[in-house]
């Protein structure tokens, strides 16, 4: 899709554009009605919109699912690649061009199963970018498969007496992983905390790895059924330095102060299922990130044919 | 066998040695691991290119990282084959070989690596050691060895060498060195020089010990020795540089501008990245290590994506791994250049031999149609080159190229004209500038299926590129018509390219009886054998393809001129009249396989896997072989000898 928007035919010069959601726009979302996708979709555009974002220098990398066909639906840049492998593209793109905005979206089996070794190795070149896993515990795209998130006894086709296996925690896995820097779990149902916690991603300088509770009405129902009920399964991860919004007090009392740079609470907290922990868990700007480690001077062409007859001086006969 | 047992003569005046003048002669030194054998080759090999010999160095490299002392699998070292002019391959058998113990001699002998009447210059520590096994062990190999007519010379190496150095074990290596520079009669300043950048890391005192070891060697075979050689330099005319395959890929991808390489450590390939890696400092570019191949090829691709074309480099396994992405930059038309130094295959193979088997799979081992291009390198300087020609082509047409070497080639050592650099090979800067509003992101050109490609960074240029069938918008797109445009259009631009290609050159006459056919790194020992051939009065000429996908113009006509087309092909294929082989289920080489499909010729091959380059001395072989066949002449005198089973298929 090519982007028609007006003000794009402004000078951009000294940038005056201005973005409203509507200009992060893309493609009609195809996902089923009442899928939690939607709502992820919507706090993206906002997000861009409150950042000012510009369309043609952010670009979001999906592999393939369901939740991957998020890029499509945006009006920026998209690159909508292969299942599991959405990380390694969104290294290469923030490697070469640390001046993009990078973006992440990827289901639970792209990023636990499929794409678990990229995950854990992109966790610890901690780049700068925004990484959500749309968590559904399912297989959705390809109707209803056990995900490595699915919990213990629960049905798929493949498993239809129930998941053989107890679900693995991505958030803990994420918090184990050397140079981990930006840890959050937030609920699509909650579109205040999930905006506030993407933007907290999105201002943290590193790797901001946010686990989103997604409902899938189509092959999940009943999985987060009481959570998005009753308030009393979540519980809110409150700091100053991760994500607090005291709109949402009314409705959720159940909360608690935790200093994100305090990673063996964070880990605790990450291990507890109910109530749903939902906040910033660990975070840490100081952590080295790769392509700042990476970066490189750049050379003109004429600079690098003279560099390229010394270094043949060396093998000259 | 003649053993010759010299004892140090000391100043007593003697014969003046005889002077074997020749073309070209082949020198082998072998040892245990860690003995230094590959340095005192690699110098060895060097200076015969700085003293304007043509040379090919190759590494003979066990087939274990840490094989135990004195067995013949453990021989590593380097044969060189030096000649007066340009030196296209490794030959056939060594005329000097130096071996720091029997054992590692008997490996050079059992896989027929020497000459009838080779000249051995053999460590005699071992003959009379303390250890009664290991003497029995020397007298079993001298049995051996005396099927032939070896002049096996024995050297005091550890004896002399402990007058310089408490462990002769680190130091034979440069005696020898100046046993050889005797022989070969090479210049000393220029051999110290090369000591000393080989050594360049090391202490003063180091390199003055080794110098003080090459010049006792030196004096050592000037007062023992009866013989030397004479190789005549016809030096070239043009500045040379001189280096292995895997450099030349590393050079050529900075001189095609190339700023991000993505890899993962295989075997032979990862050389090739370790200068890369150095270079980029200077170069401004990225060398990454991925987790795994997947990872590595993903790297590029996004990097690709975003801007400058990328490259990853890899092997065999590592190929396989990459499959899905190569796919994937098929679909969306990102740029991509992926090289693959072949090795044994498949599964862990033979990891550090060379092979030609990666062909078809390169060609088609992505699901679904995924029209690309590629290459093969025939020599190291082609290895160069390629690398600035793929870049082009993989802009220019938004294509994946592959481009495929060997371990031949990547680990060879062979001088060639130095490239002269220019600003045109290197990409020009991202182009950040604004998409016109009618511009889509594939408006493919209906007669060419070229489109302009834009990145991120453009304003008003935003898309999603995807995986998924799409239209010219890169629109999700699953309608019949799509589907057969798109595909029709990613297909279109290889036959443009092809149509932009020159046909190949024929070796030898436009016509004749046989034809053969090879790619990749065979080509100077198919040309030898080929020019063997034809001094015998044999109507034979040969062709080398350079690109594989699409194939260069032309073929069909060139091969209706011959009575017969052969290929010769490093993998492996069915010989005709093995058990249960027919001209039904025979299964051919792969360029052979490509050739019959593509030119509808009953296309012949002749294939070895034999865990090393093919020997010019064995092509000729297969060639008269396929002549008596075909009743072109009755039994020719055979010039080589065997390698590996089988003259002719
Ligand atoms: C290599 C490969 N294997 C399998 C598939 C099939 N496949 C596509 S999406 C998917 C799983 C999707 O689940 P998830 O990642 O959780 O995303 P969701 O659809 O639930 O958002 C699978 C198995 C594929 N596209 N590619
Ligand atoms: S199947 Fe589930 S995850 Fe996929 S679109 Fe429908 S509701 Fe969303
Ligand atoms: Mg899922």
């Amino acid at each position: 899709m090519i982007a028609t928007c007006s003000l794009l035919q402004a000078s951009l010069g000294g940038d005056e554009r201005v973005f409203s959601m509507q200009d992060y726009e893309g493609a009609q979302a195809r996902w089923c009605s009442g899928c939690g996708d939607h709502a992820v979709l919507t706090a993206a555009q906002r997000l861009l919109a409150e950042e000012q974002l510009k369309p043609e220098t952010t670009v979001f990398v999906s592999g393939i699912g369901c939740s991957s066909r998020f890029p499509h639906y945006m009006r920026t840049y998209g690159f909508h690649g292969l299942h599991g492998r959405a990380l390694p593209v969104a290294t290469g793109i923030k490697l070469h061009r640390p001046d993009l905005d990078v973006f992440v979206t990827m289901g639970d089996g792209d990023c636990t199963s499929i794409g678990a070794a990229h995950w854990i190795h992109a966790i610890r070149y901690n780049m700068d970018m925004v990484v959500v896993m749309l968590d559904n515990g399912i297989y959705g795209l390809t109707k209803n498969q056990t995900s490595p998130t699915t919990p213990e006894g629960y049905p798929s086709y493949t498993q239809p007496h129930g998941s053989f296996l107890p679900p693995m925690n991505p958030l803990q896995a994420t918090l184990g992983v050397t140079n981990a820097s930006f840890v959050a779990q937030t609920a699509e149902w909650v579109p205040q905390h999930l905006f506030a916690t993407l933007q907290a991603a999105n201002r943290h300088k590193g790797f901001s790895f946010v686990r989103i509770l997604q409902r899938c009405p189509e092959y999940t129902p009943d999985l987060f059924q009481l959570a998005v009920k009753k308030p009393d399964k979540l519980m809110l991860i409150e700091h100053e330095d991760g994500v607090l919004v005291p709109d949402l007090h009314e409705i959720y009392k159940n909360r608690r102060s935790h200093d994100p740079r305090d990673i063996e609470i964070g880990r605790r907290l990450a291990e507890q299922n109910e109530p749903i922990p939902l906040g910033v868990l660990f975070r840490d700007e100081s952590r080295p990130r790769y392509e700042e480690t990476r970066r490189v001077r750049k050379f003109s062409a004429e600079d690098k044919v003279k560099r390229l007859n010394e270094e043949l001086d060396t093998y000259a006969v | 066998m003649a053993t010759v047992t010299v004892k140090d003569t000391g100043t007593k005046a003697r014969k003046p040695p005889r002077l074997i003048e020749t073309r070209e002669h082949t020198v082998e030194i072998v040892s245990d691991p860690g003995e230094g054998a590959q340095k005192c080759g690699q110098i060895f090999g060097a200076v015969a290119a700085k003293m304007g010999n043509g040379a090919w160095t190759v590494e003979l490299i066990p087939a274990e990282i840490q094989p135990p002392p004195r067995i013949p699998a453990g021989a590593s070292g380097n044969r060189i084959r030096i000649g007066s002019g340009p030196v296209t391959n490794w030959g056939d058998h060594a005329n000097v070989v130096v071996a720091f113990n029997e054992q590692v001699l008997l490996n050079r002998h059992r896989v027929d690596g020497l000459a009838e009447d080779a000249v051995v210059l053999l460590e005699n520590m071992w003959k009379e050691h303390p250890d009664e096994t290991i003497r029995k062990q020397w007298v079993a190999a001298m049995k051996e060895i005396s099927s032939k007519r070896y002049r096996v010379i024995e050297v005091p190496m550890d004896e002399l060498c402990r007058t310089v150095v408490e462990d002769p074990r680190k130091g034979k290596n440069m005696f020898v060195l100046g046993v050889l520079s005797w022989i070969y009669q090479r210049d000393m300043d220029l051999v110290r020089d090369q000591i000393g950048f080989a050594f360049r890391t090391k202490s003063e005192e180091i390199y003055e010990k080794n110098v003080a070891l090459l010049e006792l060697g030196y004096g050592w075979a000037e007062e023992n020795l009866d013989f030397q050689v004479l190789i005549a330099p016809e030096a070239p005319d043009v500045p040379m540089v001189v280096m292995n395959g895997n450099q030349a890929v590393a050079l050529g991808a900075a001189a095609a501008g190339f700023e991000m390489t993505a890899m993962y450590p295989i075997t032979p390939a990862t050389s090739a990245s370790f200068l890369l890696g150095e270079m980029f400092q200077d170069f401004g570019g990225i060398l990454h290590q991925a987790e795994d191949e997947i990872a590595a090829v993903g790297v590029a691709v996004g990097a690709s994506y975003a801007g400058k074309t990328a490259l990853t480099i890899t092997s065999g396994p590592g190929l396989a791994l990459k499959t899905e992405f190569l796919g994937l930059a098929a679909m969306t038309e990102v740029p991509l250049v992926v090289v693959d130094v072949q090795r044994g295959g498949p599964a862990t193979g033979l990891p550090t031999k060379v092979e030609q088997s990666d062909l078809l799979a390169s060609l088609f081992g992505q699901p679904g149609d995924a029209p690309h291009v590629v290459m093969a390198a025939a020599t190291i300087e082609d290895c160069f080159h390629s690398m600035v020609t793929a870049r082009r082509i993989a802009e220019t047409f938004r294509m994946l190229v592959i481009v495929l070497t060997d371990a031949n080639l990547a680990t060879g050592v062979q001088p060639f004209p130095r490239p002269d650099p220019q600003l045109s090979w290197i990409a020009p800067p991202i182009d950040q500038s604004p998409v016109p509003p009618d511009v889509r992101p594939y408006d493919w050109d209906p007669k060419t299926g070229l489109s302009r490609r834009f990145i991120p960074g453009q304003p008003g240029g935003m898309h999603t590129v995807t995986g998924l069938q799409h239209d010219e918008n890169s629109k999700v797109a699953y309608s019949s018509d799509v589907v057969q445009r798109s595909s029709t259009m990613r297909s279109r631009k290889l036959a443009v390219l092809q149509q932009a290609l020159t046909p190949p050159e024929v070796h030898g006459d436009d016509e004749g009886d046989l034809l053969v056919v090879g790619w990749g790194s065979t080509k100077g020992a198919i040309e030898e054998a080929v020019d063997r051939t034809r001094e015998e009065g044999l109507s034979v000429s040969s062709l080398h393809l350079r690109f594989l996908s699409p194939l260069e113009p032309g073929l069909k006509e060139i091969f209706s001129r011959f009575k017969r087309v052969m290929t010769v092909e490093i993998n492996y294929s069915d010989d005709l009249g093995d058990p249960y082989i027919t001209e039904e289920n025979r299964r051919y080489g792969q360029l052979a396989w490509l050739l019959r499909a593509h030119t509808l010729v009953d296309v012949d091959c002749w294939t070895r896997v034999l865990g090393e380059p093919l020997r010019p001395g064995s092509i000729h072989d297969a060639i008269v072989g396929r002549l008596v066949r075909d009743g072109k002449i009755g039994s020719a005198p055979r010039r080589g000898k065997k390698q590996g089973k089988g003259g002719a298929a």
